[in-house]
C-alpha cells in the first residue's frame, strides 16, 4: 500500500516536472517567435513588445527623473537597437527579451540623464540588467552612418530625395515613380535615379570618410 | 561607357540582375580594370548602408505607428515625471553660495588677469621674439648631444649584414612571437625594433609563403615580456563597410605611423576570399602591420595594395593567423593563452588611448643576411 502511495507520488512529481519543462520551452518557444516575427517587420510583433514591456520602462523613466514622452523614445531607441540586432545571421540573445530592453533603457536613459546634468545615482530600478556595453557601442555605430545617410539625403533636395526614397524606401517601381514625378517614360525617370545616386554617394562618402 | 552606365551595370551586377554572359563579361573586366573593383566594392558597401538606413527608416516608422495606436486605444496612462524639480531645486539650493563665491572669484581673477596683461604686453613683446630664438638654440644643441649618444649605443646588427628588406609585425603572444608578411623576411635572418627604438634579435620560426604569413620570436635578454597582449584576434569575418585603422613603420626612421580607412570588400585581390580590401593609404613598410576595428580588435595584416589605385590596400584576415599556428612546429602548448584569448582591454578606450597602448606592441622588422 505504502509503495503504491510513493509510486503515485513520483508519477506526480514527474508530471509536474514535465509540465515546467514544457512551460518554459514553450515561453522560449514564444520569445523566438516573437524575434523572428521583428526581424521580419511584423507589426503583431512590434505591438506585442509595446503591449509586454513599454509599461515596465514608462514606470523605471518616470521614477527617474524622466516624462512620459522620454520613455517613449528611450523604448523606440531600444526596440531600434533590438531591430538591428536580430537583422543580424549570427544574431544571439542570451537572456530575455525583458531584461535585454531593460538593459537597454536604462543604459541609454542614464546617459541622458548624464547629459541633462541630472544624473544622481544610482538609479531606481527593480529589474534586473545585464551589462548591454558592446551592444550599445555598435548601436552608436550604426546611428552615426544612418545619421550620416540621413543628412546627405536630406541636402539632396527634390526631386532626388523623392525619387531615391521612392526606389530604395518604399521599394516602388521605375514605372510608377516616372509617372510621380512626371518623367515621360521609365528609362527617363532610371537616368535621373541614376544622377541622383551619384550625387548621394559623393555626399555620403564626404561624411563618411572623414568620420567624426 | 559613362559613369551613369557604368553605375547601373555594378548595380545590377551586384543584385545579380545581369544575365550570366553580361557577368562573365563584367567580371572579366572588373579583373583588368582595378578602378572598376574598387567601385564595385565600394557601391556594394554603399547598398549595404543604404540597406540599413531603408530598414531602420521603416521600422521606425512601423514602430511609431504601433505605438501611437496603442496609446490612442488607451494602453497606458502617462504618469509624468515625480521628482524632477525637487531634486534640481534642492541641489540649487546646496550649492547656491558655493556657485555664487566661485563667481566671485573667477571673475576676479579675470580683471586681475586684464590688468596684467594689459600692464605688462606691451614691453614684453620685444624680449619674447629673443627668447624663443635662444630656445631654439639651447633645442639645437640638445639635439646635437642626442645624436652623439645614439651614435654611441651600438645597433645590434652584425658588422657585415647587409639589410635586405623590412616591414611592420606585432606581438600575437607575450612570449615573443611576432606575426608578420612572409615577403617581408627576404632576407634569412631578423631582427625587431621596438616603438621606443629598442632593437632586439630575433629568429624566424616558421614562414608560409604562400599565406604570406611568418611567425618569429624575439630571442634577445633585452626582451622584457609584457603582461598580456592588449588586442584580441577576430576569427569571424568583420562587416563591410567597418572603420579600420592600422599602425605601421613606412618611414625610414623608427617613428609609427597612424592610417585610418574603412573596410570595403569582404574579399581581397582578385576575389580571394583570404583577405579584405581596406580603403586605406599604406605605404611600402605596412607590410606586416595589423589592422583594428573601432574595438581595438585585430581584423587583419596588412600586405600588399594596388598598384595603380591610391588608397586601395589588401589585408589578410586575422583568422589565418590560427591557421599559421596549427601549421607551425611550435604548437608546444606556447599558444595556449593566444587560443583562449577572448578578453580585449583596448576596447572600451577611445582612439588616442588605443593606440598609445598597442604601440609598444607593434615592431619595426628589419630582415638581414
Amino acid at each position: 500500500m505504502t509503495k503504491k502511495v510513493k509510486k503515485i507520488k513520483n508519477s506526480h512529481f514527474g508530471l509536474l516536472l514535465n509540465y515546467l519543462s514544457i512551460n518554459t520551452l514553450k515561453a522560449e518557444y514564444n520569445e523566438h517567435a516573437l524575434l523572428k516575427g521583428l526581424a521580419n517587420n511584423d507589426s503583431k510583433a512590434v505591438e506585442t513588445l509595446y503591449k509586454c514591456h513599454f509599461g515596465m520602462i514608462q514606470h523605471f523613466v518616470t521614477n527617474n527623473n524622466g516624462s512620459f514622452d522620454d520613455a517613449r523614445d528611450i523604448f523606440q531607441e531600444a526596440m531600434i537597437a533590438l531591430y538591428e540586432k536580430v537583422q543580424h545571421e549570427s544574431f544571439s540573445l542570451t537572456c530575455q527579451i525583458k531584461t535585454y530592453l531593460f538593459s537597454i533603457c536604462k543604459h541609454l536613459w542614464l546617459k541622458r540623464l548624464q547629459q541633462m546634468g541630472k544624473y544622481s545615482s544610482p538609479l531606481n530600478s527593480e529589474e534586473e540588467a545585464i551589462s548591454v556595453t558592446s551592444d550599445i557601442e555598435e548601436a552608436a555605430q550604426k546611428d552615426a552612418a544612418f545619421d550620416i545617410m540621413d543628412r546627405a539625403l536630406n541636402s539632396l533636395g527634390e526631386p532626388c530625395k523623392g525619387l531615391l526614397e521612392g526606389y530604395y524606401l518604399n521599394k516602388k517601381g521605375m514605372q510608377e515613380l516616372a509617372d510621380e514625378f512626371g518623367y515621360t517614360n521609365s528609362d527617363n525617370a532610371k537616368n535621373q535615379k541614376y544622377k541622383c545616386l551619384m550625387r548621394l554617394k559623393k555626399l555620403f562618402f564626404a561624411q563618411y570618410n572623414i568620420g567624426d | 561607357m559613362d559613369d551613369i552606365q557604368l553605375l547601373e551595370t555594378i548595380e545590377r551586377y551586384l543584385l545579380g540582375e545581369l544575365s550570366p554572359t553580361e557577368a562573365a563579361q563584367f567580371e572579366s573586366m572588373r579583373k583588368t580594370t582595378p578602378e572598376i573593383d574598387q567601385m564595385v566594392a565600394e557601391h556594394s558597401m554603399f547598398i549595404n548602408e543604404m540597406a540599413n538606413y531603408a530598414n531602420r527608416k521603416n521600422f521606425s516608422k512601423l514602430s511609431e505607428i504601433t505605438f501611437n495606436t496603442l496609446f490612442d486605444a488607451g494602453a497606458w496612462t502617462p504618469v509624468n515625471e515625480q521628482s524632477t524639480t525637487y531634486k534640481v531645486i534642492q541641489l540649487w539650493h546646496r550649492y547656491k553660495k558655493v556657485t555664487a563665491i566661485a563667481a566671485t572669484v573667477g571673475g576676479f581673477i579675470a580683471l586681475i588677469t586684464t590688468i596684467m596683461t594689459l600692464y605688462f604686453s606691451p614691453s614684453l613683446n620685444g624680449s619674447q621674439v629673443l627668447q624663443l630664438s635662444k630656445a631654439i638654440e639651447i633645442i639645437k644643441t640638445n639635439q646635437l648631444a642626442q645624436g652623439n649618444l645614439l651614435n654611441e649605443v651600438k645597433t645590434k646588427l652584425p658588422e657585415n649584414a647587409v639589410l635586405i628588406s623590412g616591414g611592420t609585425g606585432f606581438l600575437i603572444d607575450t612570449k615573443g612571437y611576432i606575426i608578420t608578411n612572409a615577403h617581408v623576411l627576404k632576407g634569412n635572418k631578423a631582427m625587431v625594433i621596438s616603438s621606443d627604438g629598442k632593437e632586439l634579435n630575433a629568429d624566424i620560426i616558421y614562414t608560409d609563403q604562400a599565406a604570406d604569413l611568418a611567425l618569429l620570436k624575439i630571442n634577445d635578454a633585452d626582451f622584457v615580456s609584457p603582461k598580456t597582449i592588449p588586442y584580441s584576434i577576430r576569427k569571424k569575418t568583420s562587416e563591410l563597410g567597418e572603420e579600420v585603422y592600422t599602425l605601421g613603420y613606412p618611414r625610414n626612421d623608427n617613428d609609427i605611423v597612424y592610417g585610418k580607412g574603412y573596410l570595403s570588400a569582404k574579399t581581397g585581390f582578385d576575389g580571394d576570399s583570404n583577405a579584405y580590401q581596406l580603403q586605406i593609404s599604406a605605404n611600402p613598410g605596412y607590410s606586416g602591420a595589423p589592422v583594428f576595428n573601432e574595438n581595438a580588435e585585430l581584423i587583419g595584416i596588412i600586405n600588399t595594395r594596388q598598384k595603380q589605385l591610391e588608397g586601395v590596400a589588401f589585408a589578410i584576415k586575422s583568422a589565418k593567423i590560427f591557421d599559421l599556428i596549427a601549421a607551425s612546429d611550435k604548437t608546444n602548448g606556447d599558444f595556449k593563452n593566444l587560443k583562449n584569448q577572448r578578453s580585449n582591454s583596448s576596447s572600451k578606450s577611445d582612439r588616442k588611448k588605443q593606440i598609445s597602448n598597442l604601440e609598444g606592441y607593434i615592431y619595426n622588422i628589419r630582415s638581414f643576411n
